[in-house]
């Protein structure tokens, strides 16, 4: 059997966009965790639906999503070196689409009479989330995009 | 988001299994599909001649990355979906919670468990050529599935009053939250952020194959992941629905 030699051919390997990934900050990690504490603290909402709840837990999540998510923006635009563009146009897609999703949930919980205090706790988990999920999308694109000032010389 | 295709001559990177060096076309972005030491059948191992009579660079096809002719559809699914909450019409409920649970579930096994197999076995120019007509599609597939289940499903169990914490099997009812919670996250965290970089890294001029396989199996992999928590989905709702 014929096997692969252990040296790359030419052209082969990382790129430049795999060199910059170290410079970045871990924004798509970031961007998980808030994610998965946003959604915790809908499935602790949905689980007490119906009855006079304890919103204690689903504030502190909803707390600390908010917060995650805002270091991770604020890590993310002190990068100098990123594909801005790539970024801006995958994001403001995704919030148009995530956002009406979010409408769609948040008109069923309007509809469905949601009492004032949960349905404002709902209103903030939504709006986390309709703004974390693009943030991740938009992010796991650009990362990868070439730099022109960088990536345009010849290889 | 629809942008076109260069077409200039590109250089390429591995993709799994199968070595990938510099080649060029006439047009569209190439992708060569070739064994470094002149060409080996990566099915068998056996050389399959030099390296001028191995078949030449893959090329990308033009493509969009949100496919627009879909869009009416899925605008004509959501307003389905609000209209049904809105009537609270059974049927209709049932209609967007179980159809759009059933296909989410069925397309989440079938690429995982049946495509993903495949795609691996196949050559360079067919895996790119699958990628780039599959993975649009499921960029508008997806989401829309998961909103009408979602959505559908929430106002269903409203309605036959099985959010309330007296319902006997509310238990059952938190369990089903919490597994469609972690396929969420999943979902959201890694396998859509996949899909779209592996379709944006395609529109490069240069793509990068090696990534392209590494994102390939995060999407193929996370799908699996979450065909499989599916099925406990549908034995719970199943559980439930015969209660």
């Amino acid at each position: 059997m014929t096997t692969a030699p252990p040296t790359m051919p030419p052209g082969l390997g990382p790129d430049a966009a795999d060199l910059r990934q170290s410079e970045l900050p871990p924004t798509a990690r970031l961007g998980t965790l808030t994610l998965a504490m946003t959604v915790a603290g809908g499935v602790v909402m949905a689980a007490q639906y119906g009855r006079n709840p304890s919103l204690s837990a689903p504030i502190a999540l909803a707390a600390a999503a908010g917060f995650v998510l805002v270091v991770n923006v604020a890590l993310l635009s002190r990068v100098k070196a990123f594909a801005w563009a790539a970024f801006f146009r995958v994001l403001g897609w995704a919030l148009l689409a995530y956002f009406v999703i979010a409408g769609i949930l948040e008109f069923v919980f309007v509809f469905d009479h949601t009492p004032s205090h949960q349905l404002a706790l709902f209103s903030v988990l939504l709006f986390l989330f309709a703004t974390d999920v693009p943030l991740i999308l938009a992010f796991s694109v650009a990362r990868w995009q070439l730099l022109p000032e960088v990536d345009a010389a010849p290889v | 988001m629809t942008d076109t295709i260069p077409t200039d001559t590109i250089r390429t990177d591995t993709i799994p299994t199968d070595t990938v060096e510099t080649g060029s076309r006439g047009t569209g972005t190439v992708l060569t599909d070739r064994g470094p030491t002149g060409g080996v059948d990566p099915g068998t191992g056996a050389g399959v001649g030099p390296p001028d009579h191995v078949p030449g660079p893959p090329v990308i096809p033009p493509f969009s990355i949100v496919p627009v002719r879909g869009l009416p559809i899925v605008a004509v699914l959501l307003i389905g979906l609000v209209v049904a909450i809105s009537t609270n019409s059974l049927w209709a409920l049932d209609f967007f919670h179980v159809g759009g649970g059933g296909l989410w579930t069925s397309i989440d096994l079938f690429v995982g468990l049946v495509l993903g197999p495949i795609i691996g076995s196949m050559s360079v120019q067919a895996r790119v050529e699958f990628t780039t007509r599959f993975m649009p599609k499921m960029v508008l597939i997806m989401p829309t599935l998961v909103a009408m289940t979602l959505g559908a499903g929430f106002q269903l169990a409203r309605h036959l009053g099985n959010l309330s914490a007296a319902y006997p099997h509310h238990a059952w009812l938190v369990v089903s939250y919490v597994i469609v919670a972690v396929m969420a996250v999943i979902a959201l965290g890694l396998l859509e952020p996949a899909n779209l970089a592996v379709l944006f890294e395609l529109k490069k001029p240069r793509p990068n194959g090696e990534r392209i396989g590494r994102l390939m199996k995060i999407f193929i992999y996370t799908a699996g992941v979450t065909g499989i928590m599916q099925i406990a989905t549908i034995v719970i709702m199943t559980f439930l629905a015969s209660r």
